[in-house]
């Protein structure tokens, strides 16, 4: 029986070619696919750029963007590590009012989670965190009686644990 | 040797065997035009009036011939005009190259005169495109566009290049024979234990059907088709792309399903066990509801793209690959079969429904015309049509015989395709009888380039079936409008006959059925283009009919079952 909708992370290997985020992104748009994040950047190989999507759908739908993401010209490989043992992270820079009387209280919650203190004015903080979406949540939800005034979040990164690399995808048509 | 853009795109062309392109000039891409007197003996240009007909005749010609189409056209209006002929290959899988100029490279993104972001505009018509930026990779260009635009699952590449890239000199030395496409990998063959388990359902099956698309056509699987076909007694059913891949005269053919199919062949659909799906996507007008669709059979998909499996129908073998190579295997694999029942049942639904019945009446019925024409050129023209109740009409009742026979606007039902690509396709085969069976609507969209088939003599006979009416927007506001002919009818339609002659084309007009053979044979036995205009009953109804969204228990098949649904 398929599945539900559910959280999925794909990652696509593509080629560094004008225009290929806008390729992307056309496909998604006109097929009705909702990418809930989406981060781009350099992959190993010259010439070639990672992107992870965090997209929600049943196992059809999924079926259906990795077999749609597939058929574009530059996407070279696509792999949905949901199911996979894989790291996921994602990074968020927090700014935080801060006064003298409750700047101590903040540094400890930091330390907590991990994170790290990167600008420090007199009524504010910035605070990076770097974790799953789970922890940037958690941090942000204590942070918010301390007045958060700005927020930037990444999309969610994701990679195989272990030695192997990406899987040879097979695109979902029978042919493994 | 050092060449210009403009020459590297013509050298290139001319390695990529395009003996024919259909284009149109402006700024942007003149430079073009300045080089192409110097190859004019190896590439025939065909200068349209509008650039959709470009689009629309490269469409024609690579469906008449196999080949792949090439039309071009200036930047900014030049390319828009282009793009409902590209969506049209687009939806149908035809394999198109298209080359726009574009404003030259120091003014793209100023809104210069003309400039148009021609890539993105056709991001979602195209299967890829390309923006050129140096002389130096036009060759590189040309050759994938080529080799994706004929590949897999074929398709539109637009390529679209700078007035000053045109100009610029780069080496133009050795053609690429080869493309580096990481991304693109076409697979052929097919899963062999995918053919396997396809097999094994092929002998448990008691009512197995083929739906045969225009994948079998674009892989060239006739034969195969009809070995397959054979070897299972296996009763094929066709799409309207499919029509002309499997002889309709063949004992196992069973026409076209759908919402305007025979009966039989929705029939056969919904009754069967095993539907064994060959280069057909399941459109909606196949289908129907969806939930409601085949609910008896398994389905065997086998498409050349991943991402038409389980689009829309669960499959429950999925075959990735090309169909000629696949149908081969899966001939293999099969045991031969024989299917008594199924198949004496079928031939009791085809007596039983009257799909094909054409009343008895003294008027000049537009199925008749279509039936003559048929008959007159023993089912073996090559027949053009725009859209609509025509369409549905000659998908009906013209017996189609020999493969790239039906040339037709099927996914994006675009009017006016009748026109330009059948003047494509008879560029293509120019020895061929090409009738192009035309809307008084559509013909309308696109008569300008009757200009460019009389200054190029291409012999086309166009049969308009004017019903004075856009007829299937009628028929709908007859069925579910209460008969309210919003905008529909025709008040003042041009003299059809004058107007061919105005463009130097031989006008014949028909308004008795006891004219229609004598015209038929009278426009053909004509050396030149031929512009029949058929005067046919206004209000007749195209039938069978499923409407949008049901299923074949909806089938309306007679005048009084629309009374009695009503």
């Amino acid at each position: 029986m398929p599945k539900g909708p559910a959280s999925h992370t794909i990652v696509a290997l593509v080629q560094d070619r004008p225009g290929v985020l806008n390729r992307v992104a056309s496909m998604f748009r006109r097929r009705g696919y909702n990418i809930v994040s989406l981060s781009v950047g350099h992959s190993e190989q010259p010439g070639f750029s990672r992107m992870t999507f965090v997209v929600n759908g049943d196992d059809h739908t999924i079926e259906q963007v990795r077999n749609q993401l597939d058929r574009l010209i530059d996407v070279v490989k696509v792999s949905d590590l949901s199911d996979e043992n894989v790291v996921a992270r994602e990074l968020a820079l927090i700014k935080v009012q801060a006064t003298p009387y409750n700047r101590s209280e903040i540094i400890q919650l930091v330390d907590i989670f991990r994170a790290n203190i990167v600008d420090v004015s007199p009524d504010s903080l910035i605070i990076e965190v770097t974790g799953d979406e789970d922890k940037v949540d958690s941090l942000l939800q204590l942070l918010k009686s301390f007045g958060v005034r700005e927020l930037m979040r990444t999309g969610r990164v994701a990679m195989l644990r272990g030695a192997n690399a990406y899987p040879g995808t097979p695109s979902a048509n029978g042919n493994q | 040797m050092q060449l210009t853009g403009g020459q590297i795109l013509c050298e290139s062309l001319i390695r990529e065997g395009v003996d024919v392109v259909f284009g149109l000039p402006g700024g942007a891409i003149l430079p073009l035009y300045g080089t192409l007197p110097q190859y004019k003996d190896r590439i025939r240009h065909i200068l349209v009036r509008h650039e959709q007909g470009a689009a629309m005749a490269a469409d024609g010609y690579a469906r008449a011939t196999g080949k792949v189409g090439v039309c071009w056209a200036t930047s900014g209006p030049g390319a828009t005009n282009l793009v409902t002929g590209l969506a049209c290959s687009s939806m149908d899988s035809v394999p198109i190259v298209a080359i726009t100029g574009q404003v030259a490279r120091p003014t793209i993104g100023k809104d210069a005169f003309q400039e148009i972001d021609v890539t993105g505009v056709t991001l979602p018509i195209t299967k890829h495109n390309y923006l050129v930026m140096h002389a130096s990779e036009i060759a590189r260009t040309i050759r994938e566009a080529f080799y994706i635009a004929s590949s897999g699952r074929p398709g539109v590449v637009l390529v679209d290049i700078p007035r000053d890239v045109f100009q610029e000199k780069a080496e133009f030395g050795e053609y690429p024979t080869t493309v580096d496409l990481p991304g693109y990998k076409p697979v052929l063959d097919g899963n062999i234990s995918q053919i396997l388990r396809a097999a094994r359902l092929i002998k448990e099956a008691q009512r197995p059907v083929v739906l045969a698309g225009h994948g079998v056509l674009l892989s060239r699987a006739m034969d195969e088709l009809r070995e397959f076909a054979e070897k299972t007694q296996t009763p094929v059913i066709t799409t309207l792309l499919g029509l002309s891949g499997f002889p309709q005269t063949h004992y196992l053919s069973l026409g076209m399903p759908g919402m305007h199919g025979v009966a039989w062949a929705s029939l056969a659909l919904d009754e069967a066990d095993l539907i064994i799906g060959l280069g057909a996507r399941f459109d909606d007008r196949v289908t129907g509801d969806l939930k409601r669709f085949a609910p008896n059979a398994k389905i065997i998909h086998v498409d050349v793209d991943p991402s038409e499996i389980g689009k829309s129908v669960a499959t429950a073998v999925p075959i990735v690959g090309d169909l000629k190579r696949v149908l081969k295997q899966l001939i293999a694999n099969v045991e031969p079969a024989i299917h008594v029942e199924w198949m004496a049942h079928l031939d009791q639904l085809r007596r039983e429904h009257p799909s094909l019945y054409i009343r008895p009446t003294e008027k000049l019925l537009p199925q008749y015309v279509i039936r003559e024409i048929s008959e007159v050129t023993d089912g073996r023209a090559v027949i053009v049509t725009g859209v609509g109740q025509h369409q549905m009409w000659t998908a009906l009742h013209y017996t189609f015989k020999e493969p790239y026979t039906m040339i037709t606007s099927g996914g994006l039902g675009a009017m006016g395709f009748e026109v330009p690509a059948a003047m494509g396709a008879q560029v293509g085969v120019p020895d061929r009888v090409v009738w192009s069976i035309a809307g008084d609507g559509g013909f309308q969209m696109t008569m300008s380039e009757l200009a460019t088939i009389a200054e190029n003599n291409i012999p086309v006979k166009f049969a308009i079936i004017n019903n004075n009416f856009l007829g299937m927007v009628r028929q709908w506001q007859e069925f579910f409008y209460n008969r309210e002919y919003s905008a529909s009818g025709y008040t003042k339609n041009p003299d059809f006959v004058k107007l061919a002659e105005a463009f130097g084309i031989l006008g014949l007009r028909v308004t008795e059925r006891s004219q229609v053979r004598d015209a038929i044979i009278k426009a053909m036995e004509w050396a030149g283009p031929v512009v029949v205009d058929f005067v046919v009953e206004e209000e007749e109804n195209v039938y069978p009919m499923i409407p949008a969204g049901t299923s074949v228990d909806q089938l309306i098949e007679e005048p009084q079952m629309v009374e009695e649904r009503r």
